[in-house]
């Protein structure tokens, strides 16, 4: 264990760590991309399968749910190992986790709505799933948007509790998941149980940490 | 037994219509001699290129002239239809049956016929299905999750099937049972759905002369993954009213609690008919994508466009209601 952590100790510390980062992130895109190009021009007109937008919403719902998980394991992970470096990217995660929600979301207000406001107002109000969705898009656009070491020295310590949404908005993107399913939800409650591990450990740091400084206050 | 006149296994890939080939014979056979040169080019390509996807026995039929494809109305590919759609008996992903399905025995296959009706019993495909009578006909078919493609299907009018048992006249509907064999069927190995599936008309429904009894798609005898041996379509209806892989044929006189009516009765109903002004509740259907388009960009037509001939079944019924 001491000698994988001075391993992934030196591999944090290599200048190459945040560029791997950041090419696995945009490597979906690109090939996304690549194949809505080539289905667009009909160079290969099944490159994104019989039912495209269907494909496309699928892709990109995933993608950002799973770099929002990815960003909340961050934290338990350097906690539970001491891997400190791992903490500078979890912002990165955050952001391209918004990217892609990003991405879905235009997929869904062009392609299916085809950026009628109307219909999309009558799906938010009235589809709780979509609701759910907007949700969570909302708090990820909000912690985008506030995401700049600008805005965290703005906003100071309310920045924190600010961030603590997106706890929110994983929470949220899960139900959204369920509740877009017509009868096999066996997948989204995978996903969901997962959230549930992060949260137990969450909950179980917060813990620890309250027992040690009531145990250093009455230790004198 | 079933389709033994037809059907063998063995049958050499060579006598396998491609599907270009198919429908260059059908583009010939609408424009005439001035489709033989394309015709034969067609051909010649497709026989280039000799990896045909399914080793499925051909199946003649007579186009049903009223039921063609339309410049509005363009078919979907053989590749189309049969690797994408729903029959969640394989699995609830849309490539799962044509996944899955290779694996399912529908020889020899056998139909119970129950419930009020004059001549209950066992048949098999070839004792309902008037082989002589085979037409094909084009019908648009609407998946309730919004989107549709366009298929030639081959069959016989469903009330020429039902007629051949003689329901009784108190029987005012009929009940379609889909094979249940988890076996072969891993979507079953689940309880994502009650098994066997069930779907059921009102008679009139099933007698009306759009309902049609399916046993082939695009000259072919049906694919396993599209409900093989025997199908049905109702083309006025969201597709999960068309049952697939029938082994009953049960005759009431009680409305039947069709299958996604049990599973979520707020969201799917026992008439289902197409209808752009009833949303489901978990998105509107008054567009649809006509697949493989990417935009949701038609509007959903009532009764899937069939309006003229089947709106009269429901002359004061509150389709709101009745959903
Ligand atoms: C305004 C906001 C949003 C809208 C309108 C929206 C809309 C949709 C739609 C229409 C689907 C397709 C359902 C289907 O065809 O089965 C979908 C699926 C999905 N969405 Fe969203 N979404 C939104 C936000 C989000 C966000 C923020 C996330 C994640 C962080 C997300 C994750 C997913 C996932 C995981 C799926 C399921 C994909 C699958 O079934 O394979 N969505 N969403």
């Amino acid at each position: 264990m001491r000698r994988l952590s001075v391993i992934v100790n030196a591999a944090l510390a290599s200048r190459a760590f945040y560029p791997v980062v950041w090419l696995a992130c945009l490597t979906p895109a690109l090939l996304l991309g690549w194949r809505v190009y080539e289905a667009f021009t009909g160079a290969d007109p099944s490159a994104l399968g019989v039912n495209p937008t269907e494909t496309l919403l699928h892709m990109t719902g995933r993608d950002a749910l799973s770099l929002l998980l990815l960003t909340l394991t961050i934290t338990p992970i350097r906690r539970l190992t001491g891997w400190n470096r791992l903490q500078s990217i979890r912002r990165t995660l955050g952001v391209w986790s918004f990217a892609y929600a990003l991405m879905h979301v235009t997929c869904y207000v062009v392609f299916d709505q085809l950026g009628d406001i109307a219909g999309i107002w009558d799906d938010v109000a009235n589809r709780p799933f979509i609701t759910m969705g907007m949700l969570a898009f909302s708090i990820l656009l909000v912690l985008a948007g506030t995401s700049t070491n600008a805005s965290i020295r703005w906003l100071g310590r309310r920045w924190q509790r600010l961030h603590r949404l997106v706890y929110v908005a994983a929470a949220a993107a899960v139900v959204h998941f369920v509740w877009g399913q017509k009868a096999d939800i066996r997948e989204p409650l995978e996903w969901a149980a997962y959230l549930a591990v992060l949260f137990a450990i969450r909950i179980g740091l917060a813990v620890r940490k309250r027992r040690r400084a009531v145990q250093a206050a009455v230790t004198p | 037994m079933i389709l033994k006149t037809r059907t063998s296994a063995d049958l050499p890939w060579s006598e396998v219509t491609p599907e270009p080939i198919y429908r260059s014979r059908r583009e010939f056979l609408r424009t005439g001699v001035a489709g033989i040169t394309g015709a034969a080019v067609a051909a010649l390509a497709a026989c280039g290129t000799a990896e045909v996807a399914e080793a499925q026995t051909t199946l003649a039929s007579t186009p049903n002239p009223k039921y063609v494809a339309t410049a509005a109305d363009t078919l979907n590919t053989f590749e189309q239809i049969t690797t994408y759609n729903n029959f969640y008996e394989f699995g609830s992903e849309k490539g799962d049956p044509a996944k899955y399905a290779g694996k399912l025995t529908v020889k020899p296959w056998s139909v119970k016929v129950d419930g009020m009706v004059s001549k209950p019993g066992t048949y098999g495909v070839e004792d309902l299905v008037d082989f002589k009578a085979l037409e094909e006909r084009v019908y648009r078919h609407r998946c309730v999750e919004a989107w549709s493609m366009v298929i030639p299907w081959i069959g016989v009018p469903l009330a020429s099937v039902l007629n051949k048992v003689g329901p009784m006249p108190s029987a005012t509907f009929v009940e379609f049972t889909t094979l249940e064999r988890p076996s072969e069927m891993p979507g079953q190995r689940t309880n994502i759905l009650q098994w066997p599936y069930v779907e059921g008309l009102r008679m009139d429904e099933a007698m009306h002369p759009l309902a049609f009894m399916v046993i082939g798609l695009y000259g072919k005898v049906l694919p396993n993954q599209n409900g093989a041996p025997l199908r049905i379509h109702v083309p006025w209806k969201y597709g999960f009213k068309s049952g697939k892989s029938i082994v009953r044929i049960r005759f009431t006189s009680r409305q039947p609690l069709n299958t996604w009516q049990i599973a979520a009765p707020n969201e799917y109903g026992f008439y289902a008919n197409v209808n752009p002004n009833v949303p489901h509740p978990r998105w509107s259907q008054a567009h649809e994508r006509r697949l493989p388009n990417f935009f949701s960009n038609t509007p959903t037509q009532m009764f899937n466009g069939y309006g003229d001939q089947v709106a009269s079944l429901y002359t004061g019924m509150d389709l709101k209601k009745n959903f």
